[in-house]
């Protein structure tokens, strides 16, 4: 418990690191945490008033992001990674030990205050799962010695920082490289390659090379790049999207482990190209590990006068990156929430137009890139549009990795150049008996047995990456049951479409999951899913019934066996409906139950 | 047709909903244009007096064959808008379900009830039952401040209470927090409760509710059931009303002298 009278000695600092700016409420409150634990209401009224915003604003930033607490979550706060993925490497088995050893239940913090386990959605480690994460930091390869292990340290409580280091490390598990990943990084080559070019060649260049967006919808960057450039403003903004949030994809992970040069210097060209001096990494939560390498870089790129002021000795040329760290909230690698998000407010996705080209970080044009399309535009500063535009497919040019997760020899990361055949995937990562793969994570696609011969590429199946495979043994129900409770989590609760629709159809998987479904469910499920799809206000809503559609359509068996027998049945147990009347009263006898057939 | 082309528009500036021709100024929204031409397009978060917010996705209507909500699209010339087919009020009465069964709306019970714009609406669009299993949240009325009423047993999350406030009021009273089906409007005061905010009955964010979240203290039934806004005829046929009404939404009579309700 901290004495509020501490509260200016220890939190002085922090406000002091963010210049006491209201819009970095979101990385404050998250500095906040470290040194307290936990934001309780007290704490939060304290930082409100000294950022001079109301209490409500600030509760409101707390209360939206899943790793900030308003209530002591203990000293050793660990997450399990909840992905279907997870689930299939034995997640659930884990998670109960841990509780066990414990003797605590999920979510709730231990007696003495010093542990609480808990679920979390997909934290980017599905090659290598399950994975938890202890205060944010990230711990792979789980296994019944592992959980022992852990419990152990927490129990001597022995500080993070003097654990194991084997525990903290995150393999790459690149199987396949191409263009991007097989080439090496001589640091300066691609920012000095544009410089050369000049604005207006560089931006050629991109419009030449037809890229699109890695980060799913497949936005023609060259023509992003171009608006932000011509739209009225005073400062222009190169944000880097590294919220990567979607289940089952990782390949943005690897990109920053071991390619940061080519994601920095990507953010250096573009703004070069469309003339920014401020660049926001957008780092989500569960990579948090990976910050102070990414720092380290940074300042390794300002010695070599690859960033920072007049860079690679072009006069005038200044432009420098911060790093703001996300909070546990999937929307906000939608790229108006991400911006909200950036602003220290809780990332809801803004009406769009006007979109962020014209009005965005603090409503100035900018320019939001996923971490792979940035790591593109070296390669297109290096070598030319044209070059570029050779590779792939007419209309998906270049190259694309993918995440391989689920049933498989060798899960990782695969780069192929756009076009390749789901089933020429299949092949090389070794999985055998798929009957199904859900492409671009759990608001894709759900690709069955029959679709294997189709292509990656944005004419054919887009992916931002995700590319999870599931075997004969699988149950593809299941499959969906898990995003569905996914998204229920992550809707940001803006739209009615999504913040309801996302809660009923949890509600009637579960239903149908406990056998007390009925064919009326499997009608209702895509009546609801086709209202949010047509009626939500963003990408999240819109896409997230679409695995549900998918298994329901595709998969029938899977559901249909666990359908009750009848026309319908009630969502909830009758006589157990019953039990609080039979407590008050006093009765347990046979005419204070309903029939076993109700 | 008789479209009467007010000098005021430009006859290039027109646009179409279901057919028919309808003139808008610049800078307009679909919505706001649609009703002052006397098209009805059935809305919840919107006012006249506010921002558009675009959240509760009523009036989702189709422009050019994509979906867009009428309350944040910009009216273009030509643009051809689908309103009042099955389909899109099939999705509406959908969107009304799910705001009915996700908090506890008791319709013969609320004060409200007559110049409710949700009831209004499910009546309107023949919603005839909340159709989806009822979430039942727990949600605590606050009733501590001396004139307002706070239930949000009744919230919508329309946020048009929060806008009022900031906007209009510039108190920034309410806010919503939370996430997902977790949402919930927050009260700015150190105990979050109305009392000790900074809220007056005089403040258009005590009288902007759309349904029954929000109520002045001591006035519930000063108009009878009967005879209240949506009791003389179905809201679709209020168009005029919807375009010019000003917050509050009826004008309450003024609490005659009782001390202590």
């Amino acid at each position: 418990m901290t004495d509020a009278s501490e509260l200016p000695v220890l939190l002085d600092p922090v406000l002091q690191r963010h210049q006491s700016r209201p819009d970095r409420l979101l990385q404050i409150l998250r500095d906040a945490q470290d040194v307290l634990g936990y934001l309780s209401d007290e704490t939060t009224a304290w930082l409100a008033k000294a950022l001079g915003i109301s209490y409500a604003q600030a509760t409101s930033t707390r209360d939206f992001y899943a790793f900030l607490y308003r209530e002591n979550r203990g000293r050793y706060r660990i997450l399990f990674s909840d992905n279907i993925t997870d689930r299939m490497a034995g997640n659930q088995a884990l998670f109960k030990q841990m509780l066990n050893y414990f003797g605590i239940a999920p979510g709730k913090v231990s007696g003495d205050g010093l542990v609480s386990v808990d679920l979390t959605s997909c934290t980017g480690m599905c090659d290598q799962g399950p994975a938890i994460l202890v205060n944010e930091m990230a711990i792979p390869r789980m296994t019944p010695q592992r959980v022992e292990e852990v419990c152990a340290l927490v129990s001597r409580q022995v500080p993070l920082a003097e654990w194991p280091a084997e525990l903290f490390v995150v393999e790459d598990n690149i199987q396949r490289a191409d263009l991007l990943l097989g080439t090496t990084h001589q640091p300066g080559e691609a920012i000095r390659a544009a410089i050369a070019r000049g604005r207006d060649e560089m931006l050629f260049e991109m419009r030449t090379s037809n890229l699109r967006g890695r980060g799913g919808a497949g936005f023609t960057t060259g023509i992003k790049w171009e608006a932000c450039r011509n739209a009225p403003g005073v400062r222009r903004y190169i944000v880097c999207n590294a919220d990567e949030g979607e289940p089952g994809t990782f390949k943005d992970r690897v990109l920053l482990q071991s390619y940061p040069g080519r994601v920095f210097e990507g953010m250096v060209i573009a703004a070069f190209t469309v003339g920014a001096h401020l660049g926001l990494l957008y780092l989500r939560a569960e990579y948090r590990y990976l910050r102070p390498k990414l720092e380290a870089y940074l300042a390794e790129m300002r010695a070599q006068n690859l960033l920072g002021k007049d860079i690679g000795g072009l006069a005038g040329f200044d432009f420098d990156i911060e790093i703001h760290l996300g909070a546990g909230a999937y929307v906000c690698g939608e790229e108006s929430a991400l911006i909200e998000s950036l602003e220290g407010k809780a990332g809801k996705p803004r009406i769009r137009p006007p979109f962020p080209v014209t009005c965005g970080y603090k409503n100035q044009p900018t320019v939001v890139n996923n971490v792979e399309t940035l790591c593109k535009a070296t390669e297109i500063a290096i070598h030319g549009g044209a070059w570029y535009e050779a590779i792939g497919t007419k209309q998906s040019t270049g190259t694309k990795i993918l995440s391989v997760s689920g049933d498989c020899e060798r899960p990782g990361i695969y780069e192929y150049a756009f076009g390749v055949r789901i089933s020429q995937v299949l092949e090389d990562c070794g999985a055998r008996n798929a009957i199904a793969v859900q492409v671009s994570g759990a608001s894709g696609t759900c690709l069955s047995e029959r679709e294997l011969g189709r292509r990656i590429a944005f004419e054919d199946v887009p992916t931002a990456g995700s590319f999870m495979i599931f075997d004969a043994q699988r149950d593809m129900f299941e499959v969906a049951r898990n995003f569905a409770h996914f998204f229920k989590h992550e809707s940001c609760g803006f739209c009615t479409p999504c913040r309801a629709g996302t809660a009923l159809l949890s509600e009637m998987m579960d239903k149908i999951a406990e056998g007390r479904g009925t064919q009326y469910e499997m009608n209702e499920l895509l009546r609801i899913q086709a209202v949010m799809k047509a009626s939500s206000h963003c990408g999240l809503g819109q896409t997230a019934g679409n695995a549900v559609a998918d298994t329901v359509q595709k998969f029938r068996p899977s559901y249909e066996r666990r359908l009750a027998q009848t026309d319908f049945v009630p969502a909830f147990d009758l006589d157990a409906a019953l039990a609080k009347a039979r407590q008050v009263t006093g009765r347990d006898d046979a005419h204070a139950h309903l029939g076993a057939e109700a | 047709m008789s479209d009467s082309m007010n000098s005021v528009f430009d006859s290039a500036n027109t646009f179409t909903i279901d057919g028919r021709r309808v003139p808008f100024k610049p800078g307009q929204t679909i919505l706001h244009a649609a009703l002052e031409a006397g098209v009805y397009i059935p809305h919840l978060c919107h006012h006249p007096e506010l921002k558009p917010h675009g959240s509760c996705k009523l009036c989702t209507v189709t422009v050019n064959g994509r979906n867009g909500s009428a309350c944040t699209a910009r009216a273009m010339p030509g643009l051809e808008v689908e309103n009042d087919t099955p389909a899109l009020n099939d999705r509406r009465r959908v969107l009304l379900q799910m705001l009915f069964v996700e908090g506890n709306h008791f319709c013969p019970g609320c004060e409200k009830s007559g110049n409710c714009q949700l009831q209004a609406l499910a009546y309107d669009l023949e919603m005839l039952a909340p159709h989806f299993r009822h979430a039942f949240p727990e949600r605590p009325v606050d009733a501590s401040h001396p004139d307002v009423w706070l239930d949000l047993n009744r919230c919508v999350m329309c946020e048009l209470c929060v806008r009022a406030s900031r906007d209009l009021d510039g108190k920034s009273v309410f806010m919503l927090a939370g996430r997902g089906a977790e949402s919930k409007v927050v009260v700015n005061s150190p105990t979050g409760l109305l009392k000790d905010s900074a809220l007056s009955i005089d403040d258009r964010a005590a009288h902007v509710c759309p349904v029954g979240a929000i109520l002045p203290k001591r006035v519930g039934y000063a108009v009878p059931i009967g005879e209240r806004q949506f009791d003389q005829a179905t809201i679709s046929h209020q168009v005029d009303y919807l375009a010019r009404r000003t917050i509050p939404i009826k004008a309450v009579e003024p609490a005659t002298e009782t001390e202590g309700a």
